[in-house]
C-alpha cells in the first residue's frame, strides 16, 4: 500500500515537473524579469484589482462614491487584454488602523494587481507604506494630504493619486475668502488626522501670503461632540472673532462645528467654511438648516468632455442616484489610468496568458503624462501627484451642493 | 518620619514627583490665565454652562454604572450602548417619521414626551435583555468573565443596530421651539441646555425618592448591601437586579434624548465615548453611590468645558482644546491619588473592596 502511494506520489511530482518544463519552454520570453516580482494572469482568469475606500460609518458615502467610480471604469472599460477585470472591495475606515488592516488583507493575496485607495489620508499614510513594501502600486482617487505626495513625510515608492493637493485646496479657500468675501481675518480647526490638518495649514499659510491674519489655529479630537467651548475660545482670542472660520474635517464633527458655531456668542459674523471631507449627501443632511451662509471648497466638478455624462447616467442606472460625493471622477480616472498601464506593461504569453511586472506598473503609472480622463488631462510627477487640480467654492442649496466660485 | 522615608522607593518617589509636576502645571497655567485674563466674564459663564450641561449628561449615564456596581459589583460596559439603542432607534423610526408627517413641528410638546418614552422604554428592553442573556448566567463566574462579556454585548449591540438603522449619520429633526437663547445674569442661555439641567436635576430628585422612599428603592438598596440577607428576608434578588438594570437604562434613555436635543445627530456608535466618560465619572464621583454619579458627572463635565481655557491657554500650548480629554483623565487620577473612594464615595467594606 505504501509502495504504491509513494509510486502515485512520484508519477504527480514528474508531471508536475513535466508541467512547469514544458510552460517555460513553450515560449522563452514569457517569464518575469521584473525586480520586485509579476503577477500572472493565467488564461480566461480575471485581472484582480482591490479598492480600500471608506465604505462603512459617517463617511461612507465619500467611499462608496468613489467605489461607484471604480465600478462604472471596469464596467465601461469591459475587457483588458482580453481578460474580465475583478474587483475586490475592503474598507479603509477612514481610520489609520482601518487603512493598515485594508492593506495587509490586499498584500496577503498575491493575484491582485494594483490598489485603488484610500479615502481618507489617515488611512492612505499606512496603507501606502505597507502596499510599497510589498511592491504593489496604489493610486488614490481621494487622498488630499499634502503629506503623502512629499518624500520628505509620508511618500513611498509605487504610491500616486489622481486627486488635487490640498496645497491647491488651501489656496483656493483663502483666495475665495480673503479676495471674493473681503475678510481679513480667520481661524481653522483640525482634528489632527494629516488630511485635515494638512488643509488646514495650506489654508493658514495661503491666507497669510494673501496678506491676512490668522487669529486662531486650534484643533479638536475625532469624535467630539461638543465643540462648543473651543468655538468659545476662538471667538474670544487675542486677535478678535475671526471674520472666516475654516474647519476641513469629516462629517460628524463638521456637522457639530457648522450648528454649534452659531450659537456661540461672538462668532455671530463669523462665515464658516468646510472642504471635501463634509461634501456628501449624509454631510448636507447632518448640517440641515445650518448650512445657509457656510462655504464648501471640493473638486470642480464642472467636467469638460462628454464621458463624465455617460459617466452620471450610469451611476443613476446602476446605483440608483445622483453621485453621493465628489471623488467618483478621480476614482473612475485613477481606474483607467491602471488599465492603461496594464495594457501597456502586460506580456501576453500564449493562449491569453499575461504577466504583470510591478515595477514595470509603477514606472508606467509615474510616466503618465497628457492622459485624457474626466477630471482634465493628468500628469504625474515623480511623487505620484497627477491630478489637474480644479477647485471650486459651493454652497448648500434646498440640500444640494451649487458651485458658485469660480 | 525618618523609617518612612527610608521605606519609600523609588517607584513612590517617581509618582511623587508626577503628582507634584501635574498639581504645579495647574496651579501655574491657572494663576496665569487669571493674572492676563483673555476671557469676559461672559465667556466664563458660558465655559461653565457648557459643562454643567455636558456634566448632566454624564452624570444620567453614570447613574447607570454606579447602581449596577453597587448591586453586582461588576462594570457593566455595554451601558453606553443602552443609552446608544434608545434614542437611535427611536429617532429612526419614531422621530424622523413625526417630523414628516409635521406633528413635531405642529405638537413639539406630545411629540418630545412620545420619543422620549419610546428611547426609555427600548433602552430598559436591551438592558434587560442583556441582564437575562448574557449576565445572569454568568452571575457565580469570576468576576472577570462577565466583564469580558459585557464588552461582548457592547460590540453585539453596536452592531445589530447599524444593522437595524444604517451606518451613518442620522440627524435628529430641528424643534423650532427649542431654538434660541434665554438671558441668565451677563450670558444668554441655549434653550435646550435650560432643558437637559432642568430634566436632569427633575429626574436626579425622582430618582433620589425612588430609592430611598419606596419599596423596590429599598429592596436594590437592600441587595447592594448583602444578596443572601436580602434573599432571606424575602426579597426576589433576580428581579430586584433586573429592576436595577431597568433603573439605570431609563436613566441613559433619558440621556440620549437630551443628547439628541442638544447635538442633533445620532449614529450606531455614539454611546461609546459617552459610556467611557460616563463611566469615568462614576468612578470619579466615587463608584457605587448615586450621588457620587451626579457630582462626578459635573466635575468631568466643567473639567472638559473650563480644563484647556483654564489650565493649558495661558501656558502656550498649541491646539489646547484637543487635550479636554487629557485633562479630564489627568483629574481622575489625581482624584484618585489624593481620595481612591472617589469625590463622595465612601470606604469599601473588605467583601466589595
Amino acid at each position: 500500500m505504501s509502495k504504491r502511494f509513494l509510486a502515485l506520489i512520484a508519477v504527480l511530482v514528474a508531471g508536475l515537473v513535466l508541467a512547469a518544463c514544458g510552460g517555460g519552454g513553450a515560449s522563452a520570453a514569457f517569464e518575469c524579469t521584473d525586480e520586485i516580482g509579476c503577477v500572472e494572469v493565467a488564461a480566461g482568469a480575471p485581472i484582480r484589482i482591490a479598492s480600500a475606500l471608506v465604505i462603512s460609518g459617517p463617511n461612507a458615502d465619500l467611499g462608496l462614491d468613489s467605489q461607484h467610480g471604480v465600478e462604472i471604469a471596469i464596467e465601461f472599460k469591459g475587457d483588458v487584454l482580453g481578460h474580465p477585470v475583478e474587483l475586490q472591495a475592503e474598507d479603509d475606515g477612514c481610520s489609520a488602523e482601518g487603512g493598515q488592516t485594508a492593506g495587509q488583507k490586499i498584500v496577503s493575496d498575491p493575484s491582485i494587481v494594483a490598489i485603488i485607495g484610500t479615502s481618507c489620508s489617515g488611512a492612505g499614510v499606512p496603507l501606502a507604506q505597507i502596499a510599497s513594501d510589498a511592491g504593489y502600486a496604489v493610486v488614490s482617487p481621494s487622498n488630499t494630504a499634502p503629506s503623502l505626495t512629499d518624500p520628505a513625510q509620508a511618500w513611498k515608492p509605487g504610491y500616486l493619486r489622481t486627486a488635487h493637493n490640498d496645497k491647491v485646496q488651501g489656496a483656493a479657500m483663502a483666495d475665495y475668502a480673503y479676495n471674493t468675501l473681503g475678510l481679513t481675518t480667520a481661524a481653522a480647526i483640525h482634528d489632527g488626522d494629516p488630511y485635515t490638518e494638512g488643509l488646514a495649514n495650506a489654508f493658514r499659510e495661503a491666507f497669510e501670503a494673501e496678506g491676512g491674519t490668522i487669529v486662531a489655529f486650534t484643533a479638536v479630537n475625532v469624535g467630539d461632540t461638543d465643540m462648543r467651548p473651543v468655538l468659545t475660545s476662538i471667538a474670544a482670542s487675542a486677535g478678535g472673532a475671526p471674520g472666516f472660520l475654516f474647519f476641513p474635517v469629516f462629517t460628524a464633527e463638521c456637522a457639530h462645528l457648522a450648528t454649534q458655531a452659531l450659537e456661540v456668542a461672538g462668532l455671530e459674523n463669523t462665515v464658516r467654511g468646510a472642504a471635501d471631507g463634509c461634501f456628501s449627501a449624509a454631510a448636507a443632511e447632518a448640517i440641515g438648516s445650518a448650512a445657509a451662509g457656510m462655504y464648501f471648497s471640493g473638486p470642480d466638478l464642472a467636467f469638460a468632455g462628454d464621458t463624465y455624462a455617460d459617466f452620471t447616467a450610469a451611476y443613476q442606472a446602476n446605483f440608483g442616484s445622483a453621485p453621493l460625493s465628489v471623488f467618483h471622477a478621480h476614482a473612475f480616472d485613477a481606474t483607467n489610468m491602471v488599465f492603461a498601464c496594464i495594457e501597456e506593461v502586460a506580456k501576453q504569453g500564449d493562449g491569453g496568458a499575461l504577466l504583470i511586472g510591478r515595477q514595470d506598473l509603477r514606472d508606467c503609472l509615474y510616466a503618465t503624462s497628457g492622459f485624457a480622463g474626466i477630471t482634465g488631462s493628468l500628469t504625474c510627477n515623480e511623487y505620484g501627484d497627477c491630478a489637474d487640480p480644479k477647485i471650486a467654492v459651493y454652497e448648500i442649496q434646498n440640500g444640494d451642493y451649487v458651485a458658485i466660485w469660480p | 518620619m525618618r523609617d518612612r522615608l527610608r521605606n519609600l522607593d523609588w517607584i513612590d518617589l517617581f509618582l511623587w514627583i508626577v503628582r507634584a509636576a501635574i498639581v504645579a502645571v495647574i496651579l501655574v497655567g491657572t494663576v496665569k490665565t487669571i493674572l492676563n485674563n483673555p476671557y469676559t466674564l461672559r465667556n466664563w459663564e458660558d465655559f461653565i454652562i457648557f459643562g454643567i450641561a455636558q456634566g448632566s449628561m454624564y452624570a444620567l449615564i453614570a447613574i447607570g454604572y454606579t447602581l449596577v456596581y453597587g448591586v453586582l459589583q461588576m462594570i457593566n460596559f455595554a451601558h453606553g450602548e443602552f443609552f446608544m439603542s434608545g434614542i437611535f432607534a427611536s429617532t429612526s423610526a419614531v422621530a424622523i417619521p413625526l417630523a414628516r408627517a409635521g406633528y413635531l413641528a405642529s405638537h413639539p410638546i406630545p411629540s418630545l414626551l412620545l420619543i422620549a418614552l419610546c428611547s426609555i422604554l427600548i433602552s430598559i428592553s436591551i438592558s434587560l435583555l442583556t441582564e437575562r442573556i448574557a449576565y445572569r448566567p454568568l452571575r457565580h463566574a469570576p468576576r472577570l468573565m462577565p466583564l469580558i462579556t459585557a464588552i461582548g454585548a457592547s460590540f453585539f449591540w453596536q452592531y445589530y443596530f447599524r444593522g437595524l438603522f444604517g451606518s451613518q449619520v442620522i440627524p435628529f429633526p430641528d424643534i423650532p421651539q427649542l431654538e434660541g437663547t434665554v438671558p441668565f445674569l451677563h450670558t444668554q442661555v441655549l434653550k435646550s441646555h435650560v432643558l437637559v439641567i432642568f430634566v436632569t436635576l427633575v429626574v436626579l430628585v425622582g430618582l433620589n425618592f425612588f430609592i430611598t422612599s419606596t419599596r423596590p428603592g429599598k429592596a436594590i438598596r437592600a441587595v447592594a448591601e448583602n444578596k443572601d440577607v436580602a434573599a432571606l428576608m424575602g426579597i426576589n434578588v433576580n428581579r430586584t437586579i433586573s429592576l436595577t438594570f431597568a433603573t439605570g437604562a431609563a436613566m441613559a434613555g433619558v440621556a440620549g434624548m437630551l443628547y439628541a436635543l442638544v447635538f442633533h445627530q445620532v449614529h450606531f456608535f455614539m454611546g461609546f465615548i459617552p459610556g467611557i466618560k460616563a463611566f469615568t465619572a462614576a468612578v470619579l464621583g466615587g463608584i457605587g453611590s448615586i450621588p457620587g454619579a451626579a457630582v462626578g458627572g459635573l466635575f468631568l463635565g466643567l473639567f472638559e468645558s473650563l480644563g484647556p481655557s483654564l489650565f493649558l491657554q495661558s501656558l502656550g500650548i498649541p491646539a489646547f482644546n484637543q487635550l479636554k480629554d487629557v485633562i479630564a483623565f489627568t483629574m481622575l487620577v489625581l482624584v484618585l491619588i489624593f481620595r481612591p473612594q472617589g469625590i463622595v464615595g465612601e470606604r469599601l467594606k473588605e467583601k466589595k473592596a
